[in-house]
């Protein structure tokens, strides 16, 4: 309406070079100041995000929170929505690219096998720059507090970010604390903000993507999820499972290093799982991926937890996993660079990047029978009756 | 992993499929229904109808019991968990599930105590930890959730907790296939019955619809071999021309049912007269209530209870893909207004609804297979 009306001039070229970022909706600031210069005769940005309120869903990371992003954020806080959404974001300071990304933290229980909150906190920015070919450099953290927070809880979770960090090779150079009344926040949230350096030699842009890539993946899949499930204390299921958080740089690097030109998206399945990453993949790219079942490494204890509960691994959280696109021609450099690399043994081909079916991801069987598989819609729920 | 991967061997599998394409005469069209929503899932979780000929055409049934409950008792749960002294506590299913102001999970986004459990016990067990609150428990399913949900009131009442109530939705499986074979538009030429439902109550109970109806029944499992021999079996009856009832599952169904949970089951609860069940009407004797001796532990003796009737938007055609006369992608909001993230008839609503697994599995597959055929 405002258009018809010429009731505002358009915004010229004017965007700002330290643009925003952040996890799963940051777009490259210097492309996005170029296409803003081309939109420059459209008029407001269109808010298309009509839901009356927010839900859980829409923090859920499968089709809600990509609407939210889409069609709210991406409108208002970017200058173009065209880019494709990444895990970091990539600003020019005259000639230096640095790439930077932010992701708040919200996990029950605070702690849990093989991990805690605090450790998620490095390890999931660390791996949000690792994906988009960025080593993570510094890091500033934010600690939302509930009062009444044992102090005890509070150390623990400091300590297990100053290892996390050193063990990632990241400094963390400051930070802020907010306290909320008892009440209002559950115990403690954290919010982490990395900036890296971008690898030499790699050019991520799931728009790169081509029938015939090969899609590889760094290691069983589910653990984190089935592990904070099982440890809410909720299902009385117990099972042999620790979560997989770790930094993956050290596997990116290692591909990297052997597969750089070949390599043409990567990306962590965190919340919504593989299935949620390849269906943005197959949107961006408007090319069809076909999984192999067979082939996608999942643990027996998150298989069973799965077929006991409904669950499908492949909408599973991860936190110490990543996807990555590879040209045939350095697909077997690429899986053979993360085989050897400590923690990548179980790394594996799943599948393929074909035509069909077009911006959508196929699951085949050994025995001939195959389906489609969407995102997530909302969080995972158990099934009983 | 063991009574999986067994059932799932691609070997056998595509034994059985071949089977199964040696047994269909080419020149009969077979239209089989698989009662369960468990099945229906399988079927296109697994992509079994790759594997079949394509004149063997499968039915989805009713048996998926958030799909076939009423808006209006979701409506009469939440309304009576508005209380902020009540905890609303219920299957991870039902969480989705719209009423006319929204889902459960909606509803506690908004500031209602609701919280998902995975077994009737544990609800229980959340009303002796909150002795100040007031538990319900929306209790939904067929024969196979309805004993554990008479196991945890018989313990409330031996325990004598009573901040706890149940809100029952339990159905009955007979009366609905019942209902499906009394439809004058219904043509079927036999069934995979219900596997759960069964480990409860046996195969005795479909032994009409092989006498009076002469149809074929085999009582089948939910691995993409068990659902192959169920057909395999259909198949040879039909051949052979018999209706006898098989059981496929032998695993897990005796063919006398488990008589402790029917026990339960006679102990807590009595028929209801009449029952709405969503896209089929009302169906008699098609529900389960709790008896007056455990008055005290049912929600809607307990509370005011509005009674709320929801009728499905008319366009809606969710009676006519229960009972199989249309095929999900047949009915006019398929996809289009209706859809998993915005259910507007109840089979897009559970994941094993015939609406959503077809949404979800097929939709696209179809679509694109489609597209293909069409260039070529």
């Amino acid at each position: 309406m405002r258009s018809v009306l010429q009731l505002r001039t358009p915004q010229n070229g004017n965007a700002d070079q330290h643009s925003v970022g952040g996890m799963k909706f940051a777009v490259n600031s210097a492309v996005a100041v170029n296409s803003a210069a081309n939109d420059s005769s459209n008029s407001s940005p269109k808010v298309r995000f009509r839901e009356p309120q927010i839900e859980m869903a829409h923090g859920a990371g499968g089709k809600a929170s990509r609407r939210l992003v889409e069609g709210l954020f991406a409108p208002l806080l970017f200058a173009s929505s065209l880019e494709p959404l990444g895990d970091a974001a990539f600003v020019d300071f005259n000639g230096v690219k640095i790439a930077i990304t932010t992701d708040s933290f919200v996990v029950k229980p605070l702690s849990f096998p093989g991990g805690s909150i605090g450790e998620l906190a490095v390890n999931g920015t660390v791996n949000d720059l690792a994906v988009s070919g960025a080593r993570a450099e510094a890091m500033v953290v934010t600690y939302v507090l509930e009062a009444g927070l044992p102090t005890p809880v509070l150390e623990a979770e400091v300590r297990a970010m100053g290892n996390a960090a050193r063990k990632a090779g990241v400094k963390i150079t400051g930070g802020d604390t907010k306290v909320v009344e008892h009440g209002k926040a559950d115990s403690m949230y954290i919010t982490t903000t990395g900036i890296g350096r971008p690898l030499l030699g790699l050019k991520i842009d799931p728009r790169s993507v081509r029938p015939g890539d090969k899609i590889l993946l760094s290691g069983p899949i589910g653990d984190h999820g089935i592990t904070i499930l099982l440890a809410r204390g909720e299902l009385d299921l117990e099972a042999d499972l620790h979560s997989d958080t770790r930094s993956v740089f050290p596997l990116v690097e290692a591909l990297v290093n052997a597969a750089g030109p070949g390599v043409r998206w990567m990306r962590d399945p965190t919340r919504g799982g593989v299935a949620t990453s390849l269906n943005e993949l197959a949107r961006d790219c408007g090319c069809g991926i076909v999984l192999a079942e067979e082939a996608i490494p999942v643990r027996d204890a998150v298989r069973g937890a799965c077929e006991l509960l409904g669950l499908d691994p492949l909408h599973i959280a991860n936190e110490g996993q990543f996807l990555a696109v590879v040209s045939p021609e350095y697909a077997d450099a690429a899986l053979n660079a993360l085989n050897l690399a400590p923690g990548g043994e179980d790394a594996k081909v799943i599948g393929e990047v074909r035509e069909q079916p077009c911006g959508a991801v196929l699951v085949t069987t050994l025995y001939g029978g195959s389906r489609i598989i969407d995102m997530l819609v909302g969080d995972p729920l158990p099934r009983i009756c | 992993m063991k009574f999986v991967d067994e059932f799932r061997e691609p070997e056998v599998i595509t034994m059985t499929a071949e089977e199964i394409r040696r047994l269909a005469d080419p020149n009969r069209h077979y239209r089989i229904m698989e009662v369960c929503g468990g099945h229906t899932h399988a079927i296109y979780r697994f992509g079994l109808k790759d594997l079949l000929p394509s004149n063997i055409e499968l039915i989805h049934g009713p048996g998926c019991p958030v799909c076939v409950l009423p808006m209006g008792r979701i409506d009469d749960g939440l309304s009576i968990a508005q209380d902020p002294n009540v905890i609303f506590a219920a299957f991870g299913d039902m969480m989705r599930v719209p009423g006319t102001l929204g889902s459960p999970l909606e509803h506690k986004a908004r500031g209602m105590d609701v919280r998902i459990v995975y077994s009737p016990t544990d609800a229980l067990k959340l009303a002796e930890k909150n002795p100040d609150k007031h538990v319900m428990f929306f209790a939904i399913g067929f024969e196979t959730t309805a004993p554990s949900t008479a196991l945890t009131l018989m313990r409330a009442k031996a325990l004598g907790v009573h901040n706890f109530s149940v809100f029952c939705n339990h159905v009955t499986i007979i009366p609905a296939i019942r209902a499906i074979l009394d439809s004058p538009d219904m043509r079927l030429d036999g069934f995979i019955g219900p596997g759960h439902v069964s480990t409860v109550i046996g195969c005795r109970p479909y032994e009409w619809i092989a006498k009076n109806e002469n149809k074929p029944v085999a009582v089948s499992g939910f691995e993409p071999l068990d659902i192959l021999q169920g057909i395999v079996m259909v198949l040879r009856q039909l051949r052979d021309d018999e209706a006898k009832i098989e059981n496929q599952y032998k695993r897990v169904v005796p063919w006398e049912g488990n008589s402790a949970a029917l026990r339960a089951m006679a102990e807590v609860f009595e028929l209801r007269p009449y029952f709405e069940w969503r896209g089929l009407g009302f169906i008699s004797q098609s529900a389960l209530r709790i008896k007056d001796s455990y008055a005290e532990w049912d929600s809607e003796q307990r509370f005011e209870v509005p009674g709320v009737r929801v009728t499905d938007p008319k366009a809606a055609q969710c009676g006519e893909v229960l009972k199989g006369v249309l095929k999900p992608h047949q009915c006019k909001l398929f996809a289009k207004e209706c859809t998993p993230e915005h259910p507007i008839g109840a089979l897009m609503v559970s994941s094993e609804g015939s609406c959503a697994a077809y949404f979800n599995y097929e939709h696209r597959k179809t679509a694109m297979l489609t597209s293909i055929a069409s260039v070529a």
